[in-house]
């Protein structure tokens, strides 16, 4: 760089264009794809979907003729199929506040905020985004991951259930809209905290770290609770079957939506009225 | 044209910006001036709506910043804290803010031809240099054609040739009809590119002048003397407006007088003079005398004891 001074006038622009969500969708859709490890944590996430699966299918095959009776009907095919959901949610958890944090960390939120002084666009514009391509990964990838451990289990006449089945296609398509609102839940939790290991932690602490916690109470207390737990209505939205102490999948997806809603409000009012 | 009406900014206990009021006219370049942590980075903040004020209120053309309906047009701005996500590259960086304007890729490219990045536009901006840091935080500052420029410490840690690319850029800015805001805590910097200062000092106004006044006004006047008989000189002026300093035999500092009257009471009483200089504060002095009372921690006030 040895030239002093522009290398020109500064050229005018020939019109200006105003600030459309949809603008800042295109703009946190170019954020997202150009962060290389945004781009290889998305694909290590579905690699483990379906990864994660294979791997099981292959291990119960192999071990089926030493298993007893009763651990054979133990076994279920969808909990084989959608093993890789919970560790590629851990993936998508991170990203999902990483995607917020790291504008904090690295200082970018203000040129984000520069550009977009009433803020909320942003909030939108990256909880569309996030969502909308973890879900579009996500999707085939648990449905590739059901046909790929079907095909393991059917070598050895084991486990085959069909697409078909009552509840089957609703579990395999909830797993992706699983990952994709816990997706979203993250990065709320990222918006509202603003600290990358502050944000992990939290998700860490509702998802991981509460669940066993409650394990402690009297059964008939955790029982009461545990099915209105973040993580436990989730979880039964991928659930083939329920039981007397966890929700339905249509409510349990609901209640879901409703913590992402009301995380995601607490959100948007937090980054309107903090200083940033 | 920003325009600010008492604005105040506390954290906590703190008062950071406190009842500034200004016109920053286009056209030419201002100066804000004062001592690291005199506010000049929050005042910026607020002129943005990073950082809303506790009260009083700033408008950029006529309205405040996040209500322009296409603020990049509005004001372009270099903040001293870095903004940019080390993990993208200088193109995509400036892509992404480009993008929520729906400003076209060529732009981009111009731009960045024009700040003389082209080489590492496809590079990740953290492993910039400084000076290339603030090459893309110019690039971005300017990316909308905005009718207004603020610039927090540009010239901060650049080499020589850095702080000359700069310089003449902020005059260019200026000349094209543009707002230049432009602040800095060194006065020989903002000599050599401000046309109007504002100076503050603990979040307050201390001065709103041009330059040139700016240090008529620090500056006390003082008069240096040669004369072979300087004893009977001294005697002749000193009284209650006038002290007169003698630095070493022959030599006289008279605070007080002007060379004219100086030397006209010595052509009325025969005192011969063999120099008679008026001597200007530098711009250094001046801003240091101003700003005397408002700098918050000194050396020797015991503050590294307490922290310590």
């Amino acid at each position: 760089m040895t030239e002093v001074g522009l290398t020109g006038p500064l050229p005018r622009l020939p019109h200006t264009g105003r600030v459309t969500q949809l603008r800042v969708v295109l703009s946190e859709w170019t954020k997202l794809r150009s962060v290389r490890s945004t781009r290889w944590a998305l694909l290590i996430g579905a690699v483990l979907t379906i990864g994660f699966p294979l791997l099981f299918a292959a291990v119960t095959s192999s071990r089926w003729g030493h298993m007893s009776p009763h651990e054979r009907a133990n076994r279920n095919p969808l909990d084989i199929a959608l093993a890789g959901v919970n560790v590629s949610q851990l993936a998508i958890a991170v990203l999902g506040v990483l995607a917020v944090t790291a504008e904090y960390s690295t200082g970018m939120i203000r040129a984000s905020f520069t550009a977009v002084p009433k803020r909320l666009p942003v909030l939108w514009a990256k909880l569309g985004v996030f969502s909308l391509v973890a879900f579009v990964l996500s999707l085939p990838a648990v449905v590739i991951a059901f046909f790929a451990s079907q095909a393991i289990l059917s070598r050895h006449h084991i486990l085959q259930i069909s697409f078909s089945h009552p509840g089957v296609a609703r579990s395999v398509i909830g797993g992706a809209v699983y990952l994709m609102l816990v997706g979203a839940f993250a990065m709320a939790f990222g918006a509202i905290i603003r600290s990358t290991a502050g944000g992990i932690s939290a998700f860490a602490a509702i998802f991981f770290v509460i669940p066993p916690l409650l394990n402690v109470l009297p059964t008939s207390w955790n029982n009461a609770v545990n099915p209105y737990l973040p993580s436990e209505a989730a979880r039964s939205i991928f659930s083939l079957t329920h039981g007397p102490h966890s929700l339905a999948p249509g409510p349990g997806l609901a209640l879901f939506v409703g913590y992402t809603l009301l995380a995601v409000a607490v959100a948007a009012v937090l980054l309107v009225r903090r200083d940033t | 044209m920003i325009e600010a009406h008492s604005l105040t900014k506390d954290y906590g206990d703190k008062r950071a910006v406190d009842a500034l009021s200004f016109l920053i006219r286009p056209g030419i370049v201002t100066g804000f001036l004062g001592p690291n942590g005199s506010g000049k980075s929050t005042t910026m903040r607020l002129i943005l709506g990073l950082d809303a004020p506790t009260a009083g209120r700033v408008t950029v053309n006529g309205k405040l910043y996040r209500e322009h309906a296409a603020p990049l047009h509005e004001v372009g701005a270099l903040l001293e804290a870095r903004s940019v996500h080390t993990g993208r590259s200088a193109q995509n960086h400036l892509l992404a803010l480009a993008q929520t304007h729906g400003i076209s890729k060529r732009r981009v490219a111009e731009l960045i031809d024009l700040v003389g990045l082209h080489d590492v536009a496809k590079k990740r901006a953290g492993d910039f240099s400084l000076g290339m840091g603030q090459r893309l935080g110019i690039a971005t500052a300017l990316l909308g054609d905005p009718a207004t420029v603020m610039l927090d410490e540009p010239v901060n840690g650049l080499d020589p040739e850095g702080i000359h690319w700069i310089r003449n850029l902020l005059k260019q800015l200026a000349a094209e009809g543009r707002t230049v805001f432009v602040s800095s805590h060194l006065m020989s910097e903002m000599a050599l590119t401000a046309d109007h200062l504002l100076v503050i000092g603990r979040g307050r106004l201390i001065a709103d002048t041009s330059v040139e006044e700016f240090v008529n006004r620090a500056s006390k006047n003082i008069v240096r003397v040669r004369s072979p008989q300087a004893e009977r000189l001294r005697d002749l002026v000193v009284g209650s407006e006038v002290t007169v300093l003698a630095l070493e035999p022959g030599i006289l500092e008279i605070t007080g007088l002007t060379a004219e009257q100086i030397g006209d009471t010595a052509a009325a009483n025969g005192v011969t003079l063999h120099e008679l200089t008026p001597q200007q504060a530098s711009l250094e002095e001046a801003f240091m005398e101003l700003t005397r009372d408002d700098i918050e921690f000194r050396a020797g006030t015991g503050d590294l004891e307490e922290a310590a």
